[in-house]
C-alpha cells in the first residue's frame, strides 16, 4: 500500500507535463519539477541525517516551496511538523524544540526570533534556511547552496510504512501549551481515499488550498490533488484572508473544488463581489471547523448556484469523520444548523454516555470514532493519551471527541456542543485554558478566566474576564498587544471585563456561569 | 487630518475597544498588528470607511500597512478624498 508521497511519484510518472502546483502571483510547477526538487530536498536532508522515526520542522508561508518541503520530507520517511507562520515566534519554538525535531526547514525572515526563543528554552534548532519562498525558487536556491558545499549523494525514497508517522500537527492545548497530533499514513490515506471515493476528483479538477499546512483541512487540499494529478491553487495568508482577491482567483483560476471555513465562505459571500464573476468550474464546495450558520450558508448558495455542498466533520484528531451533503434548496424557513451526518466509510462511530456506555435511545451522548483514520495519539503525553481514548474488549481503540451529538433516525448526527472548554472560533480550534495561561502570565494580572458565546448570527466572542492586583482595570489595547505577542491573533479575546475577584463555585472553581451571566 | 481620525477613533473605541480610556489610544497605535483588529475587523473598518467618507478603497489599498494606525488610516482616506 503506498505512503502519501508515493502517489506524487506516481502522478509524476503518468503526467511529468502537467501542472501540479500554482503559486499566485509567484509562479507554477510541473509535476516532474516537483519530483526533481523534492528528490534532491529528500536527498540534503538524508545528508543530515534524516531518516524514518524522525521528525523535520517545517516554518514557512504557504508557497511551492512549502508543499515541495512537505514532500521532502515524506521521502525521507520522517514526519512533518508544520507551524503557523503567523504565529508568536516562541510558540513555533515551542512546538518544534516538543516534538525534537532533526532540522527545522525554515524562511529566513523567521530564523532570529526562532532562535532566540528556543535559546530561552534551553535548546538549539538545526535550520535549513530558505533565503526567500515563492514558486519553488528558494528551496532550489537553498539546495544550489548547499551542495556547493558538497553534493548530498542521492538516497532511495523510503517506505516508512502505513504506520509510519507522516504529520503532527499542534493544537490548542487546554495547559497553556499546545499538543501534538500524531497520525501515520494510514490515518492519512484513508482519510484521502474516502476523498476520492466521495467527491470523485480527476485530472482535470483544480482545488483550493486555504487553509494554512497546521490545520487539518490541509490534509485534503494536499494529498487529494496530488493523488489524482490534478492541480492545486496555493492561496497564502494574506490572500486568504481578503474576499475581493479570493473571489477574483476563485473564478480566474476555475477552481473546481474548494474547501475552507464557514467563515471565508461567509465572508466571500458578503465581501467578495461573487455575481461579477463565473464559476461555472465550480463542482464541490466542502466546508468543516465550525457550525454554519444556515442564514449565511443559505447567502453562499444564492452566489455559487452551481456546486455541490457538503459539510465535512471532524476534529484534527481524526481529520473528517462524519460528512452531510447540503439539500440543493434550503428551504426559507429553516434556522437550525444542518447535521454532521453520517460516518464516513472508512471509520466506524458510537455515541456512549460518560461512562462509555453505548447509546442507542437518540439520546445526547459523546461521538467517539474508530478506525484507521484516527491519531497514534498526542505527542509525549501519556496522561492525556490515556484520557483520549478507550479500549473495547476486542482491543479497538475509541478516540473520544468530547463532541456531544444526537443520532437521528437514520443514523445521522446532529452536533449539540462540547464536553469541555474548546470553542471553535472562525473555524479554528481555541482552549479557552490556553487564553487564560497566557493572561495569567500578565504582571498586572491575579487572576483571569474566559468565556465564549455565539452570536445570534453564529459568530463566536471571546471575552477575558480578570482581577488585577491592584484591583483596577488594565488598559484594553495593552493586554491585546500582550496576547498577540505570545498568542495566535485567532485567540486574542474580543473584549475584556475586570472585577475585584472572580466568582466562586461552592466547589471553589471559578464561577464561569456566573461569568456568562455578566455578558 | 482631525476631522478624519475623530471619527475613526470613535469608531473603533465603541467597537473593538469598549470600556478603554480614549486617551489610551493613540494616534500611533499599532491596530492590526497590536491585535485590536483582526481580518474581519479590518473588512468592517473598510466599509465604515467607505461610508462614512464616500470612498472606494481597492483591494490593493487595505493591507496591513496602510491601515494599522490611526495616522496612517487618516493619510490614506485623505489621498482618496482629495482625488475625488
Amino acid at each position: 500500500m503506498p505512503c502519501l508521497h508515493h502517489w506524487l511519484d506516481a502522478s509524476v510518472a503518468r503526467a511529468p507535463g502537467a501542472v501540479a502546483l500554482t503559486d499566485p502571483g509567484r509562479g507554477e510547477i510541473g509535476y516532474g519539477d516537483l519530483g526533481h526538487l523534492t528528490d534532491r530536498l529528500r536527498d540534503r536532508l538524508a545528508a543530515l541525517g534524516v531518516g524514518a522515526g524522525d521528525r523535520v520542522g517545517l516554518y514557512l508561508s504557504k508557497s511551492i516551496d512549502s508543499v515541495a518541503s512537505i514532500f521532502g520530507i515524506l521521502k525521507t520517511g520522517a514526519a512533518y511538523t508544520p507551524v503557523d507562520p503567523g504565529s508568536p515566534p516562541w510558540r513555533a519554538a515551542f512546538i518544534l524544540t516538543d516534538c525534537d525535531v532533526r532540522v527545522a526547514v525554515v524562511e529566513r525572515a523567521f530564523v532570529a526570533a526562532l532562535e532566540a526563543e528556543a535559546a530561552k528554552l534551553g535548546k538549539t534548532l538545526r535550520c535549513l534556511v530558505l533565503e526567500e519562498v515563492g514558486g519553488g525558487r528558494g528551496l532550489a536556491a537553498a539546495l544550489d547552496a548547499a551542495d556547493r558545499g558538497g553534493v548530498a549523494p542521492v538516497t532511495p525514497t523510503a517506505d516508512p510504512g502505513l504506520d509510519g508517522l507522516a504529520y503532527i500537527l499542534y493544537t490548542s492545548g487546554s495547559t497553556g501549551k499546545p499538543k501534538g497530533v500524531m497520525l501515520t499514513h494510514r490515518a492519512a490515506t484513508t482519510f484521502v481515499d474516502w476523498c476520492s471515493e466521495v467527491f470523485q476528483p480527476t485530472a482535470a479538477d483544480v482545488f483550493s488550498s486555504h487553509a494554512p499546512f497546521h490545520f487539518d483541512l490541509s490534509v485534503h487540499d494536499i494529498y487529494v490533488p496530488l493523488k489524482h494529478g490534478a492541480r492545486l491553487v496555493l492561496i497564502g495568508e494574506d490572500l486568504g484572508k481578503d474576499p475581493g482577491r479570493l473571489a477574483e482567483l476563485a473564478a480566474s483560476e476555475r477552481i473546481s473544488i474548494w474547501y475552507s471555513t464557514p467563515s471565508i465562505l461567509s465572508l466571500l459571500a458578503q465581501y467578495g463581489r461573487l455575481e461579477r464573476h463565473d464559476y461555472s468550474a465550480l463542482r464541490h464546495v466542502l466546508f468543516a471547523g465550525e457550525v454554519f450558520p444556515v442564514p449565511r450558508l443559505r447567502a453562499i448558495k444564492a452566489l455559487w448556484r452551481g456546486p455541490r455542498y457538503w459539510n465535512l466533520y471532524g476534529p484534527t484528531e481524526t481529520n473528517v469523520c462524519t460528512y452531510y451533503e447540503i439539500p440543493d434548496q434550503v428551504p426559507e424557513d429553516r434556522t437550525d444548523p444542518y447535521p454532521i451526518g453520517w460516518c464516513c466509510s472508512h471509520l466506524r462511530s458510537r455515541v456512549v454516555d460518560l461512562d462509555g456506555s453505548i447509546l442507542t435511545g437518540g439520546e445526547e451522548g459523546e461521538l467517539v470514532i474508530a478506525g484507521p483514520g484516527i491519531m497514534s495519539g498526542y505527542w509525549n503525553l501519556p496522561e492525556r493519551n490515556a484520557a483520549a481514548f478507550f479500549t473495547d474488549p476486542d482491543g479497538t481503540p475509541w478516540y473520544k471527541t468530547g463532541d456531544l451529538v444526537v443520532e437521528e433516525p437514520g443514523g445521522v448526527y446532529l452536533f449539540h456542543g462540547r464536553r469541555d472548554r474548546m470553542v471553535k472560533r472562525r473555524g479554528y480550534r481555541v482552549e479557552l485554558g490556553e487564553i487564560e495561561a497566557a493572561l495569567s502570565g500578565h504582571p498586572q494580572v491575579r487572576e483571569a478566566a474566559c468565556v465564549a458565546t455565539a452570536g445570534p448570527d453564529g459568530q463566536v466572542t471571546i471575552k477575558a474576564w480578570l482581577a488585577s492586583r491592584s484591583g483596577g482595570r488594565l488598559s484594553i489595547i495593552e493586554l491585546k498587544q500582550f496576547c498577540m505577542d505570545r498568542l495566535p491573533h485567532y485567540m486574542v479575546p474580543d473584549a475584556f471585563g475586570f472585577l475585584d475577584t472572580l466568582p466562586r463555585t461552592s466547589t471553589d472553581k471559578t464561577d464561569l456561569q456566573a461569568l456568562k451571566a455578566l455578558g | 487630518m482631525d476631522q478624519i481620525i475623530q471619527p475613526v477613533k470613535e469608531y473603533i473605541l465603541s467597537t473593538y475597544l469598549k470600556g478603554e480610556d480614549p486617551s489610551a489610544l493613540k494616534d500611533t497605535t499599532p491596530l492590526i498588528t497590536g491585535g485590536i483588529l483582526d481580518s474581519l475587523g479590518t473588512l468592517e473598518l473598510v466599509s465604515f470607511l467607505e461610508q462614512r467618507f464616500g470612498i472606494q478603497l481597492e483591494a490593493h489599498e487595505v493591507d496591513a500597512e496602510r491601515l494599522d494606525t490611526l495616522q496612517a488610516i487618516g493619510s490614506l482616506v485623505k489621498s482618496k478624498t482629495a482625488t475625488v
